[in-house]
């Protein structure tokens, strides 16, 4: 549960969004572009921006629930500094993306179901296809895209995170 | 000087308020309202600097998403300082992708007067060597050049590319621009013919010639299904009713599909000029594109595109002064795979969640909002725009007897050369595979191709002279879907392959019905059985069954096509799944939970210790041998839990699988 502050802030920022999507008929076609907004400000979505997005909208909170439930993009969750995503796709799975997959939680110290490392540095998503099939296994770390990856390069990659630095 | 999009001189009265039906045509071909030598070559030298810069050089590296994991970026930066240092004003441009993924970092060097060089597998360090190289007069090294003029040094060493085994077999239409245009751009995709065919239909035709030149053409569907494209539009076009819908699917979400992204990566305006012709001929004057988050690069490029088609009128009220209005709005998807179903992806638009639902009523008569909706995919909207520059006629010219036009299909897996390669509808899965992807990598044994995704199926080396066409995937047991080609090798267990699909089929499933929702979490428990050395015959009729059920009864096509990776995989590779259930063993030696277990070769330990360390169940010793000397390593059977850690830790490969 959000702190009362934490509450209080998220709440204001639902409303410095809200105002963005008037020209959405009817305006509750606008919740997935709003919750999209709000993650994207804060990581996650926190309880109280969903309560609040519920009542702007005048949509029940199982309705907005059941949206950030159904769709991958969405978590509830905060995430860590960095974001890991995996490609599961096809072409990614029969070059071993699983195997890197598991590679990666076991550097970071991490076993299913937890996504989020100790630290708080690295959360870790798969995600079913980044579409850079040509340079499978893929990961992205962050918004940088890093293909033909195998345990080794991931390694390397993972310990310049480590250390602080962005990896080139 | 002039910008290629600014007026010419006073003549030239176009703008937003007050369109000019000529506008595009005018600034490669203009001017057309008056005559004016001076004005003629204001527009040449316009068409030449956006291209070339002042000193008439042109660098491009290819930045869309496979480019950029590959490191283009550092590449691009090195350019530009290497530019810099030579105090060279030379169009630098970051461009799409030519598709040929396996060859990136993709940059392509030109000068006037010499033929274009396109080098290949470029790093930062050799860029210097490439600019020095080529400036001076030598093309050596290079890739592949786009002419051979007999003007620079080296030309006879590399080859056209087209006469490179990978472009070759290709009939490159629709992504012909990705990777030779700037996708920010709207100058460069004029130059290159864009906005004519918009130009041709809203100058001199009626939506219902519009719509019979497209079922002329004898276009469908590129999203999977290969509804006619020209029917799909006409239904719509006769609902009556003021407010439609046209909405371009780029929710590109199959596994192994890459053609949407890089068409609109490379190519936006291509994508745009085709939904607003899809809305003229349909008489909708509201579009959605429908974006797949997970792609965030397709969306900014459309965003930019979207920004400029607006700028200069081609978007928004009375489009090149015909009356007709039509505008776009973005939407990004959450991702969803059963958006690929389209009343999945109105619920969607809606701000629902994305569950199909019964048809009909169908989207043509009822979609979004209730109101008549047209949907297409990114790759068919990218065709449109040939067939009315160019005629139905020529565009049916390849193709197919049942199916016209060109496909552009993915290539990744095992194979040699992975990208993205357009050939006409009807090309064999061997000519893909073998003669433009180069065949199976690293030499290992071909095992078959999946093809069309979750939805597709597998098939095996007897069909490789299939041609792919949708009638012939289907009666194979496969399915066209995306066009993504998933090559297998014998390092590729297809029993694990099948689970990978309903594992993805299950996680995808909505949840609305009931056959699909439980039938598939049914087979994949099955198979999963399989996979573990649980499973029996019994399973496999189960699966039979299930799949029966599963594919006759499901509301949408993501259930009904979820048994196709299973069925296919049992009907041609029967002998894989019984050796997992009879032999309790598994013939690609990926199956982990079949290992019997993992032998220490007794010459290669070196007793250094590290598996004893790493393994998680504590089942590894060292032992001294009873003349003492070095220990070496030790396996518990009765304690190993078969993960392979020892096997991936020793550095002298002196651990084993037992299979």
């Amino acid at each position: 549960m959000d702190s009362p502050s934490e509450a209080t802030s998220q709440k204001e920022l639902v409303d410095k969004i809200y105002p963005h999507f008037r020209d959405y008929h009817p305006v509750q076609s606008a919740l997935i572009p709003i919750l999209q907004e709000v993650q994207a400000e804060v990581g996650y979505l926190p309880t109280s921006a969903l309560t609040r997005v519920s009542e702007l909208l005048e949509l029940p909170l199982s309705h907005v629930y059941g949206v950030v439930t159904f769709y991958h993009q969405f978590r509830l969750r905060p995430k860590g500094r960095h974001m890991i995503t995996i490609c599961r796709g096809t072409a990614c799975h029969v070059q071993g993306s699983l195997d890197l997959f598991n590679f990666i939680n076991q550097e970071l110290g991490m076993a299913l179901p937890q996504d989020t490392s100790g630290d708080g540095l690295f959360t870790v998503q798969q995600v079913r296809c980044l579409g850079a099939c040509g340079l499978a296994p893929v990961v992205k770390i962050d918004e940088m895209a890093y293909g033909r990856l195998d345990c080794a390069k991931m390694r390397r990659i993972l310990r310049t995170f480590k250390g602080g630095g962005e990896a080139e | 000087m002039i910008g290629l999009m600014e007026p010419c001189c006073e003549h030239c009265t176009h703008t937003v308020e007050t369109p000019c039906r000529d506008y595009i045509l005018c600034r490669i071909k203009g001017p057309l309202c008056h005559s004016s030598d001076e004005c003629a070559a204001k527009f040449g030298v316009a068409v030449e600097e956006t291209l070339y810069g002042s000193e008439g050089i042109r660098v491009s590296v290819g930045m869309s998403t496979c480019g950029l994991a590959s490191g283009a970026q550092a590449v691009y930066d090195s350019l530009r300082g290497e530019l810099t240092l030579r105090n060279l004003d030379a169009k630098l441009v970051k461009t799409g992708c030519i598709g040929s993924c396996y060859a990136e970092v993709i940059v392509e060097v030109s000068k006037k007067g010499y033929p274009t060089a396109i080098y290949s597998d470029v790093t930062p360090g050799r860029v210097r060597q490439i600019l020095n190289s080529y400036l001076a007069g030598d093309a050596s090294g290079a890739f592949a050049l786009r002419s051979k003029p007999g003007k620079i040094q080296g030309e006879k060493a590399v080859p056209l590319l087209e006469e490179l085994e990978f472009f070759k077999y290709q009939r490159r239409r629709i992504i012909k621009n990705c990777g030779v245009i700037d996708p920010g751009s709207i100058e460069e995709y004029i130059i290159h013919g864009g906005y004519q065919a918009l130009t041709r239909v809203l100058k001199g035709m009626t939506p219902e010639a519009v719509i019979s030149e497209v079922t002329a053409s004898g276009l469908r569907g590129r999203g999977g299904a290969g509804f006619p494209t020209g029917v799909k539009w006409k239904i719509c076009s006769q609902v009556p009713g003021g407010v439609k819908y046209v909405i371009c699917n780029a929710d590109e979400g199959d596994p192994g599909a890459f053609m949407n992204r890089l068409t609109v990566e490379g190519d936006p305006h291509k994508v745009l000029e085709g939904l607003i012709i899809a809305g003229y001929a349909t008489g909708a004057h509201e579009g959605y594109i429908f974006v797949r988050a997970e792609k965030p690069m397709m969306a900014e490029h459309l965003e930019t595109a979207i920004g400029q088609a607006k700028r200069f009128g081609l978007l928004g009220s009375n489009i090149l002064g015909s009356g007709y209005s039509f505008d776009i709005k973005l939407m990004l998807s959450a991702g969803a795979f059963v958006c690929g179903e389209e009343t999945a992806l109105i619920a969607a638009i809606e701000g629902k969640r994305a569950m199909p639902r019964q048809r009909p009523p169908f989207p043509a008569t009822q979609g979004l909002w209730d109101k008549p909706t047209t949907i297409n995919n990114v790759e068919t909207l990218a065709h449109v725009p040939m067939i009315l520059s160019e005629g139905a006629k020529k565009y049916g010219s390849v193709g197919s007897e049942k199916s016209k036009g060109t496909k552009v299909y993915c290539l990744a897996g095992k194979v040699e050369r992975t990208g993205a390669a357009e050939v006409p509808v009807g090309t064999t899965i061997r000519r893909l595979v073998f003669d433009i992807g180069g065949g199976v990598a690293s030499g290992k044994k071909f095992k078959a191709v999946q093809i069309g995704g979750p939805s597709g199926g597998c098939l095996p080396e007897s069909y490789l002279d299939l041609p792919l066409d949708y009638e012939s995937l289907q009666s194979a047991g496969a399915m066209m879907g995306s066009g993504g080609i998933v090559i297998i090798d014998e390092d590729t267990c297809v029993v694990e392959f099948a689970k990978y699909f309903l594992n993805f089929t299950t996680a995808e499933s909505c949840g609305k019905c009931s056959p699909c929702r439980i039938g598939l979490q049914r087979m994949l428990e099955r198979i999963t059985g399989i996979t573990e050395g649980k499973g029996s015959e019994g399973d496999l009729a189960d699966l039979r069954d299930l799949s029966e059920a599963v594919a006759y009864s499901s509301l949408c096509a993501l259930g009904r096509t979820a048994p196709n990776p299973v069925l296919s995989t049992m009907k041609y590779f029967p002998e894989e799944y019984m050796a997992h259930i009879e032999g309790k063993t598994c013939p690609s030696h990926v199956c982990t939970s079949l290992i019997k277990g993992y032998n220490v070769s007794v010459d290669l330990c070196r007793g250094c210790g590290l598996c004893v360390k790493n393994c998680p169940a504590g089942a590894i010793s060292l032992t001294k041998p009873a003349l003492g000397g070095q220990g070496k390593a030790s396996i518990d059977k009765t304690k190993c839990v078969r993960c392979g850690q020892c096997v991936n830790e020793c550095a002298f490969d002196a651990i084993a699988e037992e299979w």
